[in-house]
């Protein structure tokens, strides 16, 4: 059995540390907010310029002026801040993010990942994704393993527009979860998803990877 | 001193306006838009505007209604996500658009109100956002060359200001406004709460009067959520 978004999702929560402060990209990254360990103390970041974005608010409680950057009512926290754009991306453009986890269209074995165009046929803009890719610490890709024909999203080289080059450290799929070495490029398979196979990842991705499955004591 | 406050938008407009001129637009997505000196600039008809603002508005509100009125030539913007007219627009070629990473262009306001020509930075480095920019190395890591960015206009959402221009924000519709602010030749600066000096606590004034030209009372605030998210009250609490 393949993840589902959510556990995607809680998979990448795992990479959480106590003190980090991250910022989570749309759609299944924003998940990962729901499965914070209990005891980590975790500040998120929102690149429209919020530290510390509380849960979403009670019905009837919704503020148009305190909104996440997938422009979502949130809440704020007694320990939360508030900054502009420019100081956000100071922020995240100078090192100071310790984690993000972005969605992704492609990813490949060298650590590129591709996200915000299809020439021709979809533009959604960059939004921060570029800056964050360059300047977080640790950057985590999530996406579905492949595209709706069957196709692999996980490649030798992308297809599609950059959003960075050799910026990806972990990409986790609804099959499995592969580190990448940035520095000499390649990726190592390091976990499946319950129920998947190491001959299924072999036959969905298009990316050379290396075997670094922990060995099972029955040989399996 | 002639005073910055204006009775109306249209009022605050006059003199400033010119077919083919560049404005700076405040807000990220809909929170902090300044509603009322867009609605305005509609009216008023100035056509073939560059404009610099990290979205453009979404359906029926915002940058949005300049788009669909057909004043504007260049966007240059981060992200256009869920706008479908500023995509089919873009897609079929009818708007220019010159896309930039969102740090970069809040970096590049950010240079233009402060007078730096250029600087250098890691974002956007081996992707085509960086094609024909110059570029260097520094400590072993290739940086991309970017330019400032600087506006004939500046209009912006506060949520309270005096009559000396002093802003203040409201969370996170503070977002581009403050470096949009120091960015225009001349900045227009609408708020929720128009006061009198003395009111605004001079610790917490986010942009200092020295950037606002001209202020007004924004009217009618529509301040549209376009995700509205919410959780459920806990069951104790619905009695």
């Amino acid at each position: 059995m393949a993840w589902t978004r959510e556990q995607m999702a809680e998979r990448a929560a795992h990479e959480l540390k106590d003190g980090y402060y991250v910022n989570l990209g749309i759609g299944i990254p924003t998940l990962v907010a729901n499965y914070i360990p209990c005891g980590l103390k975790v500040v998120l970041q929102s690149e429209n310029g919020m530290l510390g974005i509380g849960p979403f608010p009670f019905p009837g409680e919704e503020d148009p002026d305190l909104i996440n950057a997938g422009k979502q009512t949130v809440t704020q926290l007694p320990t939360s801040s508030y900054f502009s754009s420019a100081d956000s991306f100071a922020m995240i453009r100078g090192g100071h993010i310790d984690l993000a986890v972005l969605g992704a269209m492609e990813v490949s074995e060298s650590g590129d990942i591709a996200n915000w165009t299809i020439p021709g046929k979809m533009m959604k803009g960059v939004g921060g994704a570029m800056d964050l890719v360059s300047g977080v610490k640790h950057v985590i890709a999530v996406l579905e393993h492949t595209n709706k024909e069957g196709e692999s999203k996980i490649l030798k080289r992308c297809t599609l527009p950059l959003t960075g080059k050799a910026v990806i450290d972990l990409v986790i799929s609804d099959l499995c979860v592969f580190e990448v070495d940035r520095k000499k490029g390649g990726l190592v398979l390091i976990e499946l998803a319950p129920g998947v196979t190491l001959d299924l990842v072999r036959a969905k991705t298009e990316a050379a990877f290396t075997n670094g499955l922990p060995v099972r004591k029955d040989g399996q | 001193m002639t005073g910055k406050v204006y009775g109306t938008a249209r009022a605050a407009l006059d003199g400033l306006l010119f077919d083919g001129m560049t404005i700076m637009s405040g807000g990220f997505g809909l929170s902090g838009n300044p509603e009322t000196l867009i609605f305005a600039l509609k009216e008023s008809g100035v056509r073939n505007l560059t404009v610099i603002s990290n979205n453009c508005g979404a359906d029926g509100f915002g940058l949005w209604l300049l788009l669909n009125n057909g004043q504007i030539k260049t966007m240059i913007s981060s992200y256009i996500g869920e706008n479908k007219l500023f995509e089919q627009l873009y897609l079929s070629g009818k708007l220019e658009l010159e896309l930039n990473p969102q740090g970069t262009l809040a970096e590049r306001i950010r240079a233009g109100g402060a007078g730096i020509p250029a600087f250098f930075t890691k974002t956007g480095a081996g992707t085509i956002l960086a094609e024909g920019k110059p570029v260097q190395e520094f400590e072993g890591e290739t940086y991309v060359m970017e330019r400032w960015l600087r506006a004939d206009l500046s209009i912006v959402k506060a949520w309270k200001g005096d009559t000396e221009g002093n802003l203040i924000y409201r969370k996170t519709a503070r977002n581009f406004n403050p470096v949009m602010a120091t960015a225009g030749k001349v900045t227009l600066a609408e708020v929720e709460h128009l006061v009198e000096p003395g009111s605004l606590e001079p610790d917490c004034v986010h942009t200092p009067g020295i950037y606002v030209d001209r202020i007004i009372q924004g009217t009618n605030y529509e301040k549209r959520i376009e995700r509205i998210t919410t959780r459920p009250r806990p069951a104790a609490e619905q009695a």
